[in-house]
Formats: structure tokens, C-alpha cells, sequence
């Protein structure tokens, strides 16, 4: 549709006709994000909005203590080998970023001095460099200044394989050079759409050169700062227990004016999610508890007169039920599941799209996820409205036995369906979790009228999300016909969540089952769709590309979306965090503040 | 009685082998794998999941891995968390004193209650006290801690708001006040704790109070004329004691196990949420030192309880 059009919208931005607000709404409404729109713009020469400042405070400090409760407490403090959001968020309160993704999905300087735009040179034309300056005068907890230097030697620290960062794939691809005290240049080999990947977010925390200098390749993990923190955050690192405790105080140095409002931070871990929510929710022992992963009827509960409130984020988790294209009972050289071979019944088109058609999403929102979720028909779904508007959900009974007729699954005397001798028996696997278990049964209850047998299988999750490769029950092996499980989307670029899909992507037992494209799908135009948009450098029809990824499998009935799951988290009346669906939650913590 | 001493410590030696043998084959074929949370992670590409594999030692085979850890062992080194990527040892001796401190009050508390309460029911057998006391026991040992916990938050935490009910390492205070503190936020596990050793410890005491009141030399002494309180205290409680004694010391590692729910509902940083977060992360290296402790206490309580009945009655240790 769009390419005339927008480019007469980046215009109108340019030469103030119309404000962000409204542009980024348009291109929302043709199912771009938010973080999109602002690259878009960036891209088109307009520099990137500095986010509308909520914050009131108007001096350092004087907020008393903060405390947070994680109920999987961090274990590590060390950005680049955070395995987990825990240890990001944990990380993040001293460790911090050139920019992070904000409530809108604009970004939101941290160390830079600027967001780079082609305006302002930070970013090339060709989308092979970026010009990152930082904010002069910041200081490392300890005093030293923060330079160049010190991105540049994150750069090399994280890129290099024999540290084992988990950052390596946000590093490796690049090259970073210094070009003075405060600036660095960071250059691509191939043109990169995303470029506000490295140094951003939250393995874009940096960790200063002259303390981990020492401790690159193979000794990284006896450096003794990996458990002693002294970052650039709003607060200074007092104390670790890991799993249990991380304590900070109030930077007074700190390079923003009137922040951190508070004195004291606090990260209390362990429990489960329930208690977390009661400690916050309802007895106000805390002031803010992560990832309440608990059924929304019990935060509803809570919630009346209590002292707290449940606030969600929404980003693009989803968590849907995958179809497998192969046969998992036939093994071809030791290998179920193998792309040798085609799935008897679930290869036919037909059966995939009435089992679509069989997910009452709204019965399911409605019985479990509550508030928590957004029904959805699209794999992708980005934090705002990222809804590919080609696509739709609809559950019918008779539809999927009209459509199940037509194509020859007739009834047979046990009243499922077969042809050709081969019956409509599925196995639907899962991991342990009382939502999953409770969506299943949701399933199999429509599937049983249409005439479809479903057999329920849940696996514990640490052996279902397993990498171990003598495990049957991995949900990458895929050793059955159907799974269930969410997969979150871990950036607001989309790049990363497509790309798992792609045929050079699939879990075979060459690659030990570590290729992400699971369910086997191969689909050319899906493969070409991908390959281009990784270097597509006109955001435009980079975001169309996208789009038609989604909708190829939608078509192909790939992924079932069960629901788009929003973030959780439980808070105390009084306290304003600022949480972003695009970023972590502690994130943009030197915004948080608490109100009366 | 030192060879006595002797020989029991050259029996415990291969016992912990053995069982450190028999810990790490069963978590070796467990399933699992410390970098399940890697494997989904799109951002971290296969070959440094490899390499941490690798440097780790995963891959190799069970008995070198076994052999790797005794030596290591021998030599001090408790092993490296995959998790925290930190020594074994330090989380260990981190969590410990939390413990200690919980599980001891606990089981001060336990002994507390018992022994009077016991002592006391075992005088006066099938009075009221007795039958009272009888019934409290048995209501007290059958409900599981788990269960006595969510009710001790629901009344004083939510309810009344007295007690809270997450424990914390990080009180901010000095002096009484701190020592204060950290007495209000133990009362609740304590008491959860406390209150089911000693249901069951109560029952015993009194049993064994009743075994020996009844015998002869009780009744002599008595027929000489001592005093009520002086038979009970110096004849039949000293005698009573020996097995009681046995009992805890026998116990005290099942209290460990026992404290492991506690210390989760209430979040207590201890050794047991240690094991349970462990596990659930599959860090192999922690959960297998952690174990590996419950195992050498049930050992060393064991010895201990040996020793103690060598120096109650020597007849023991001659034979």
C-alpha cells in the first residue's frame, strides 16, 4: 500500500505538518510498531522524539527505600551473562545502556548524549554505520570516567566466543571504533535496519574496562566484579546473595538531575508468585513484584481493598499451539520427526485449519488469562497493535467438521474421523502449568465434537525446555503431533522472533535440536520473505515483509495463536514505575517514583 | 572407647562415598540441563551453549566427571554454581547461618515444649492433661508444615498484620532493635517448625517417661521416701533421657529436609530454598553439594548419636 504515502507522512513529520503522535498512530493502524515507526522516521531523517518526561521529583533522593520483590531472585550480576530477565533486571539496577526502549516504544537516552539520526549524522544513509556519543562527564561508581574506550572494549569482551556472553549474537556481527574521548562508530558489514541492537537495551549494559579488562576470553568468570557490580545506574551496589538479595544505594553522582528519587534499593527473590502478589498486593509489605504469573480471579481477589494494583505491559509474548509437519511415530535413521518424512494427517491443510478452528480463544481469555492476555489471530504481535490486518480467528464446531468433510475425514464407528485407514489422533504436548493444563482441556473438548481424538500429554517444564539431547520430551524435538508453550519476543524488532522459522532453521538431530524452527515448516516465499528483510534498508517495505511472514503462516496454519500475553506486574498504589512491554521492567528504574 | 570412636569414623568414610557415588550417578541421568534457559534464548546462538558445555565439563562421561568432582572435593573445592557462576561453597556458607539459626530455634523450641509437657503427661498418665496433651500431638504431627504455614500468614500476617511474612537478610537496624527484628520475622516459621518437632517429640518423651517410671529401682526409690519431683527429675528423666537424646540427634538431618517447605513459603534464604531454586535451574554442581551436606550430617548425627550411646552405657562401645 504505503510506500508513496508514507514517504509523504515522513515528509509532513519532517517539515512539521503533522506531530509523532499522529504518524506513529497511521502506521500503527497498518500494523507497525511503535519502535518501527520511530526507526522509520530516523531512518527518513527525523530524529527520534526525546520521550515527554513524566517525572515530577524535582530533587535527588529523599524517596526512602524501594523494595522489590522477584520471585525468582537474580543469580548473577553481570549484564552479559544474564540468562534471564531476573539477572537483567537485577544487573540493570547498576549497569546501564546508551538507550532504552520506553513506554511508547521511542528510545530513551541513558549514557548517549543523543539518539543517532541521520539529521544529526549519527546514522548513514546506507544503514552500514552508527555514531554513538555519549553524554561527557559520567562517572563510574568508583570515579573513573566513562569513555569510548569502554564501549569498545564491550564490544570486544562480548563479541569474543571464549567469554561465552550470552550477548555474543548482539556483538559478534559488527565492528565498534573509537573515533574520539566520547564518541564511537559502530559499522555493519551488511546494511542493518535494526541498528539500535548493540549498546541498547538490556544486553547493551556496559561494564567498565578497568575492572574487567583482565578477565576477557577465558578467565571471564574469575573476575571478581562479576559479583561486585560498579556500573553507572542510579544506584551503587551495597550487597548480592544470589537468589535471595540484591541491595543498592542511591548514586549521588548520578549523570540525570533529581533522579534516583529513592535512598535504597532492594530485590528480595524466591517464593512463588501468589505470595509475591499477596506481599504486594495485599499486605503492602513490598512496593513491587515481577512476572505475577498467577490466574487473574486471584488478583481480582487481592486486589479488593488492598494496597496494591496489578499494572501490565503489553509486548509481543504469545503463546500459541504449534503444528508438527513431520512424523513424529516414524523414525528415519535414528530420528523421529524427521524431515524425511511428511505428517500423515496434519500435512493435509484441511486438518490444520479446523484445528484452528477448534481454539475457542475467548472461552480460554475468559477461564484463565483474564486481563492478561489479548486473543489473537497472528503469530506476530507486536506491543501496541501490531495486528496484521489480513488475518482473523474464529472458532466453529461446524466449520471444522463442514471443512473436515469436505476434504474426506469421514466418521468412523468410534466416531473419529479417518481416510485412507489413518484416524484424526492427535498427541498435544505441553509443560506443567496450570494454565496450559486448563487450556488443553479446552482444546481436546472442542476437538472431541468434531470428531478429532486428543490425547493430553504435560511434561515438567525443566524437562520440556530442556537442550538436553537424550531427552524425548523436549519441546524441540517434538516428538508429538502438537505443542503448546509461549515464546517471547525478547526484542521490539521483529527480526530475531521471524527469523527462528526459517528452513535453515529447523531442529534436526545434525544440529543436536537447536535450530528454533521446530514444527519443521518449509515454506520458500516465507524463507525468501526473511532473507530480505534482514537487509531491506527501506523500513517500509522491510515492515510489509514482516507482515507477509506472518501471514504465510497464518495460511499455513503453522502456529494456532492462543493468546497474546501481556506482562504482569503487581505494585503498590503509591509507587509510578515506568514500565515499557518493549523493554525490561527495571529498565528505565531511574524513572521510577513514588506519588503523595 | 577412642577405638570405638575410631572404628565408627572408618565406617562413615566409605558410607559418604558411597553416597556421594550413588548422588551424582542419579543426577548425572536425571533429566535436565543448566542451559535449558540458553536453548530458548534466540540472542545465543549454539556453539556458546557448546562451549559453556564444554567448559564445564558436560560432555564427558559420568565416571570421569565423578572422579573429576571426588578429587576436587578432596582438595577443598566444592565445585563452581553454572548458575551463578560462583563457588559452590561461598552460596552454601551464605545461606547457612540462616539456617542454623531458624532450624536451631526451632528445634530449642521443640525441646522446649516436649520435655516439660512429656515429663509432665507421663506422671500423670490418661488425666486430662495427658489426654489434652495426646490429642494436640497427634493434630500437630499430622498437618504438614506446608499447610500450618499459609494458615500462620493468613491470620497474623494478612488478617491481624502483625508478623510479616517475607523474611529478609536486610534489616535496617542497629543493636536491640535489629535483634528484635530478627526475632519477630523468625516467630512464624519458627513457630510452624517448632510446633510439628514437637508433636512428635512430645509422644516420645512420654513413652519413654512411662517405660521407665514403671521399673523397680523407681519404686524403691520411692518406698525410701524421696521426695515426688526428685524421683522424676534425678531417677527417672536421666534414665528416660537416653533414648530422647538419641531421637534428636537422629532427627535433626530430617529437620533439614523438613525446614526445606518452610524456608520456601516464608523466604527464607537457607540452605533448603537454596536446594529448591537449584533444582528447579537444574545448576547440577550446587544441588549435588548440597545434598551431598544432608548427606554428611545424617552421618556425622549418626556418629554423634553413636558415640552418644558408647558414653551413656559402655557396654556399647566394648562390643
Amino acid at each position: 500500500m504505503l510506500d508513496k504515502e508514507l514517504r509523504s507522512m515522513i515528509g509532513d513529520v519532517k517539515d512539521g505538518r503533522m506531530d509523532r503522535r499522529a504518524f506513529i498512530q497511521r502506521l500503527a493502524a497498518v500494523g507497525l510498531t511503535a519502535p518501527m515507526a520511530n526507526q522509520i522516521l530516523a531512518i527518513g531523517g527525523v530524529a527520534m522524539a526525546q520521550s515527554p518526561n513524566p517525572y515530577p521529583p524535582t530533587k535527588r533522593g529523599g524517596g526512602g527505600p524501594l523494595k522489590l520483590l522477584w520471585w525468582q531472585g537474580p543469580t548473577l550480576l553481570n549484564p552479559h551473562f544474564a540468562t534471564g530477565t531476573k539477572d537483567q533486571d537485577g544487573s540493570r539496577l547498576f549497569y546501564e545502556p546508551l538507550a532504552s526502549w520506553d513506554v511508547d516504544g521511542h528510545l530513551n537516552p541513558i549514557l548517549a548524549a543523543e539518539i543517532p539520526s541521520i539529521k544529526n549524522g549519527g546514522l548513514s544513509a546506507d544503514a552500514k554505520t552508527v555514531t554513538w556519543k555519549l553524554k561527557p562527564g559520567i562517572k563510574w561508581h568508583d570515579g573513573k570516567p566513562v569513555t569510548a574506550d569502554d564501549l569498545v572494549f564491550n564490544w570486544e569482551y562480548a563479541s569474543d566466543a571464549a567469554t561465552a556472553c550470552v550477548s555474543i549474537s548482539t556483538y559478534s556481527g559488527l565492528t565498534v571504533e573509537k573515533v574520539d574521548d566520547l564518541t564511537i562508530r559502530i559499522a555493519f558489514k551488511e546494511p542493518t535496519p535494526f541498528w539500535a541492537n548493540a549498546f541498547v537495551g538490556a544486553y547493551g549494559c556496559i561494564i567498565p574496562k578497568h575492572l574487567f579488562a583482565g578477565y576477557k576470553g577465558s578467565k571471564s568468570r574469575e573476575a571478581p566484579n562479576n559479583l561486585k557490580p560498579v556500573g553507572t545506574g542510579p544506584y551503587k551496589f551495597v550487597e548480592f546473595k544470589p537468589g535471595d538479595l540484591v541491595r543498592g544505594e542511591i548514586n549521588p553522582d548520578y549523570h540525570m538531575a533529581n533522579r534516583p528519587y529513592f535512598d535504597t534499593i532492594e530485590m528480595k527473590g524466591g517464593g512463588d508468585a501468589v505470595s509475591a502478589a499477596r506481599a504486594v498486593i495485599q499486605t503492602g509489605e513490598y512496593d513491587f513484584a515481577w512476572n505475577m504469573q498467577v490466574e487473574d480471579e486471584v488478583l481480582l481477589r487481592l486486589e479488593k481493598g488492598g494496597k496494591g494494583k496489578t499494572l501490565y505491559a503489553v509486548g509481543g509474548d504469545i503463546e500459541f499451539i504449534a503444528i508438527n509437519f513431520t512424523d513424529p511415530n516414524t523414525e528415519v535413521d535414528g530420528e523421529r520427526s524427521s524431515m524425511k518424512t511428511k505428517h500423515p494427517t496434519l500435512s493435509d491443510p484441511a486438518v490444520r485449519k479446523a484445528l484452528a478452528l477448534l481454539v475457542d480463544r475467548d472461552s480460554i481469555k475468559k477461564a484463565i488469562y483474564g486481563r492478561a492476555g489479548r486473543t489473537t489471530a497472528n503469530y506476530l504481535n507486536g506491543p501496541d497493535d501490531f495486528v496484521s490486518k489480513n488475518t482473523k480467528w474464529e472458532f466453529s464446531v461446524e466449520k471444522a467438521i463442514a471443512l473436515l468433510e469436505q476434504a474426506g475425514w469421514k466418521a468412523g464407528a468410534d466416531g473419529i474421523r479417518e481416510k485412507d485407514g489413518k484416524k484424526l489422533k492427535f498427541v498435544y504436548q505441553t509443560s506443567i502449568n496450570g494454565p496450559r493444563q486448563k487450556t488443553q482441556a479446552i482444546v481436546k473438548q472442542a476437538c472431541q465434537k468434531a470428531g478429532i481424538d486428543v490425547e493430553l500429554k504435560s511434561v515438567v517444564a525443566s524437562v520440556f525446555f530442556s537442550s538436553d539431547v537424550a531427552n524425548p520430551d523436549t519441546y524441540s524435538k517434538f516428538y508429538a503431533d502438537i505443542e503448546m508453550f509461549q515464546i517471547p519476543m525478547t526484542q521490539p524488532d521483529p527480526g530475531l522472533h521471524m527469523r527462528r522459522y526459517h528452513s535453515r532453521n529447523v531442529a534436526t538431530k545434525e544440529n543436536k535440536w537447536q535450530g528454533q524452527n521446530f514444527p519443521r515448516w518449509i515454506n520458500k516465499e516465507f524463507d525468501a520473505a526473511i532473507d530480505a528483510a534482514d537487509v531491506e534498508i527501506d523500513p517500509v517495505k522491510r515492515a510489509a515483509l514482516y507482515i507477509k511472514g506472518n501471514d504465510l503462516m497464518w495460511q499455513d496454519t503453522v502456529f494456532i495463536p492462543v493468546m497474546h500475553r501481556l506482562a504482569v506486574e503487581a505494585s503498590s498504589n503509591s509507587l509510578r514505575p515506568a514500565l515499557s512491554g518493549w523493554a525490561n521492567q527495571t529498565d528505565n528504574i531511574q524513572d521510577w517514583y513514588r506519588e503523595g | 572407647m577412642s577405638q570405638y570412636v575410631l572404628r565408627r569414623l572408618m565406617i562413615a568414610i566409605p558410607s559418604l562415598l558411597g553416597i556421594s557415588l550413588v548422588l551424582f550417578v542419579v543426577l548425572a541421568l536425571a533429566p535436565g540441563d543448566p542451559f535449558s534457559e540458553l536453548a530458548t534464548n534466540p540472542n545465543v546462538p549454539p556453539e556458546v551453549q557448546a562451549a559453556l558445555r564444554a567448559r564445564f565439563g558436560l560432555d564427558d562421561p559420568i565416571y570421569l566427571r565423578y572422579l573429576h568432582w571426588l578429587n576436587a572435593m578432596l582438595h577443598g573445592d566444592w565445585g563452581f554454581s553454572f548458575v551463578s557462576r560462583m563457588n559452590v561453597d561461598t552460596l552454601i556458607l551464605q545461606r547457612l547461618p540462616t539456617t542454623l539459626y531458624v532450624i536451631g530455634s526451632a528445634q530449642i523450641l521443640a525441646l522446649l515444649i516436649a520435655i516439660p509437657v512429656g515429663v509432665y503427661a507421663a506422671t500423670k498418665p490418661y488425666s486430662l492433661f495427658d489426654r489434652i496433651a495426646n490429642t494436640l500431638a497427634f493434630v500437630g504431627f499430622s498437618l504438614p508444615t506446608f499447610f500450618t504455614g499459609i494458615l500462620f500468614i493468613l491470620i497474623f500476617s494478612v488478617t491481624l498484620d502483625w508478623l510479616p511474612f517475607v523474611y529478609t537478610t536486610d534489616i535496617k537496624a542497629t543493636g536491640i532493635h535489629y535483634a528484635l527484628e530478627m526475632i519477630r520475622q523468625a516467630i512464624m516459621p519458627v513457630a510452624v517448625l517448632g510446633l510439628f518437632q514437637a508433636a512428635s517429640m512430645t509422644r516420645f518423651v512420654r513413652s519413654a517417661m512411662l517405660d521407665v517410671i514403671r521399673l523397680d529401682y523407681v519404686t524403691t526409690a520411692r518406698a525410701k521416701g524421696l521426695g515426688q519431683a526428685k524421683v522424676i527429675v534425678k531417677h527417672v528423666m536421666r534414665n528416660a533421657m537416653i533414648p530422647v537424646v538419641t531421637l534428636i540427634a537422629l532427627q535433626l538431618p530430617a529437620v533439614f529436609g523438613g525446614a526445606i517447605v518452610t524456608e520456601q513459603i516464608f523466604r527464607i534464604p537457607g540452605i533448603g530454598s537454596l536446594l529448591i531454586s537449584s533444582i528447579l535451574s537444574n545448576d547440577t554442581p550446587v544441588v549435588m553439594a548440597v545434598t551431598f551436606v544432608f548427606a554428611c550430617l545424617v552421618v556425622l548425627f549418626n556418629l554423634i548419636a553413636d558415640v552418644l550411646y558408647g558414653w551413656l552405657d559402655p557396654r556399647i562401645s566394648l562390643r
